[in-house]
């Protein structure tokens, strides 16, 4: 009966010795990365400041009501349940923005390799040149209106003129109020667009591709394009590869500015309503912040889990 | 003439594609070059046309009589401007340049340890940032707001420049470029007594120069096109953007002018752009440093 405590009292001090030891050699290894602490810090503390609190606040704010002139009132998971059990719109939203990000996502990630790869290989003029080309839609400002132009409801819209010429239909059809075709256009134009971020990024980093690996590969018995692509070019590139991908999510679920100038705000019918067209209504029109931060909250999460899986499955390649 | 072009696909490599393979990825190449094209050749069409052809129904893509009218009348509204332009323009030149220089400077500095050493810490802030990508920038807005108020920043160029050099993008580009630096180059470095700053600067930075380059012609634009957003009110402190926005909010009859607008601010990315793109290309024909 009197073991247990003359027990506890020789494992104590041993436990603290250890606790010790290791709480010295924590204190080591920040001294000895003092210099790595220091270049971060000017860029760490703007970050938070600018980044880290507003989004912590926002967060914090997804389990309040406010209205931008009452105080906060603490209304616990209630944003949360609404979204959930009694919006119906935010529904046709979550479903609106899953089928983009499905479509979208993948293609344009493809084609962002797709392209680059064989711009590489361009002589350097062209290949300057033909960046500037396939970039160009993200750098012009008026995007849009060339869009409006071809899918113009009347039967002087470019691609209503054609078909008709063509003798496909025989009167105009209304592309951009129509609820069978809205979304499937903005998914076009979308995808025309998205050839950005990720696109300079994985021609850059085709660019930092240490060509002796290639020569090297050749001795080795890599036979074609294909095989040189999977076993040599990909998994050098797999930290832009994973780059691109957290791009291709942010944008892929966060379509908006694309279905309003297109489709209008709101969309017909909500055929183009998309999560964060949802999140703008509740932000900037209703201003019923906290609402609109749970579900920012919510898409926040969705690309988390999203970002997840295809970080694994990028992990596969090259093997 | 296919001869010519085909003499583009000039392959520096082992392996080499067979004609028929050239051509099908050259026609690939032109098909969606030309579609991709289409802002830029509307934009330069729609600044050389006459109000007339801008209103012409049904609409016309490319122009028929090229005019330099809305230039011409752009001069002559700016000169009447209350605020000289040159103010305007100096103000977005302040915030783009500091703001794109700072940003690549801070970012890579930070992204350099984050992407070659393990240290308390280390990467839970990397994940931080990677996922703050992922915020919707619409909801925080206002606690970003209140932030600015709180340092007293609001109406200052600073609440545009400094949260503009911690964008998160620029330091995930970064250390992921950084990460591919072999560490035998670091670690030669350090043999022969070098510091960590020293390394950062005039080992890991050249050898990550496409990278830079790459979030330079990112973020230059973004700064660039910078209307003042919230924070900046006076007259006196507002960027070119929002200056030329204003014009073409006469309604109709600044159209031609709004056009002329369009194309002026495209011009100074899209040579930057070009620039950019070349010493790219330039710096990976010199360097041969990896292992």
């Amino acid at each position: 009966m009197q073991g247990e405590p003359v027990i506890q009292t020789v494992k104590s001090p041993k436990a603290n010795v250890q606790k010790n030891s290791r709480w010295v050699s924590f204190i080591k290894e920040l001294k000895r990365s003092k210099h790595y602490y220091l270049l971060m810090s000017p860029y760490m503390i703007i970050f938070f400041l600018f980044t880290v609190i507003p989004v912590v606040f926002s967060f914090a704010l997804s389990f309040f009501y406010f209205n931008m002139l009452e105080f906060p009132r603490f209304v616990g998971w209630q944003n949360y349940s609404r979204l959930f059990l009694n919006d119906d719109i935010f529904m046709i939203a979550l479903k609106n923005t899953l089928m983009f990000a499905v479509i979208t996502g993948p293609v344009s990630y493809i084609a962002c390799f797709v392209f680059a790869w064989i711009i590489n290989e361009l002589s350097p003029k062209v290949r300057a040149f033909m960046t500037l080309v396939f970039y160009a839609p993200s750098i012009s400002g008026n995007v849009y209106f060339i869009w409006l132009i071809i899918f113009s409801g009347d039967s002087y819209g470019y691609l209503n003129g054609f078909l008709m010429k063509a003798g496909f239909i025989l009167e105009p059809i209304q592309w951009l109020l129509n609820e069978n075709y809205i979304l499937w256009i903005v998914i076009i134009v979308q995808l025309w667009l998205s050839l950005g971020t990720s696109f300079l990024a994985f021609i850059a980093g085709l660019q930092t591709i240490d060509k002796s690996l290639i020569e090297a590969g050749a001795m080795d018995g890599i036979k074609n394009r294909w095989q040189e692509l999977w076993y040599i070019t990909l998994p050098s590139m797999r930290p832009q590869l994973m780059f691109g991908a957290v791009m291709q999510i942010t944008t892929a679920f966060a379509v908006a500015d694309i279905s309003i100038a297109l489709a209008g705000f709101p969309s017909v019918n909500y055929a183009a309503h998309t999560i964060v067209t949802h999140l703008m209504d509740f932000g900037t029109i209703r201003f019923e912040l906290g609402y609109a931060s749970a579900i920012a909250t919510f898409l926040f999460l969705l690309m988390v889990g999203t970002n997840k899986l295809t970080q694994k499955m990028l992990r596969r390649i090259g093997e | 003439m296919a001869a010519k072009m085909i003499r583009y696909f000039r392959l520096p490599r082992t392996l080499n594609r067979s004609l028929p393979v050239s051509i099908l990825l050259f026609a690939l190449l032109a098909l969606f070059g030309a579609f991709m094209a289409l802002p830029l050749i509307y934009a330069v069409n729609n600044a050389f046309k006459p109000l007339d052809e801008l209103f012409i129904f049904p609409p016309r893509f490319f122009v028929n009589n090229p005019t330099m009218d809305n230039f011409l009348d752009l001069m002559v509204l700016m000169g009447n401007s209350w605020v000289p332009l040159s103010r305007y323009f100096a103000n977005t030149l302040l915030i783009t340049i500091i703001g794109t220089a700072g940003h690549i400077l801070l970012a890579s500095a930070a992204a350099y340890p984050l992407a070659k050493y393990r240290f308390p810490g280390s990467r839970a802030l990397f994940s931080i940032v990677v996922l703050a990508l992922m915020f919707s920038p619409h909801v925080t807005a206002i606690p970003n707001y209140m932030v600015m108020s709180w340092l007293g920043w609001i109406n200052t160029h600073a609440s545009i420049i400094v949260p503009s050099l911690a964008f998160p993008l620029g330091l995930f580009l970064m250390k992921q470029f950084m990460e591919q630096i072999p560490d035998a180059l670091l670690e030669a470095a350090k043999i022969d007594g070098a510091s960590e700053y020293r390394i950062y600067w005039s080992i890991v930075m050249p050898n990550v120069k496409p990278a830079w380059l790459t979030l330079m012609i990112l973020q230059f634009p973004a700064l660039w096109g910078s209307d003042g957003g919230s924070f900046i009110y006076s007259e006196h402190l507002k960027t070119l953007h929002f200056a030329l926005g204003q014009i073409t909010e006469g309604g109709i009859a600044r159209a031609g002018v709004g056009a002329a607008v369009s194309l002026l601010l495209m011009i100074v990315p899209i040579t930057l752009f070009i620039i950019s793109q070349s010493s790219v290309m330039q710096t990976m024909a010199t360097s041969g440093m990896k292992d």
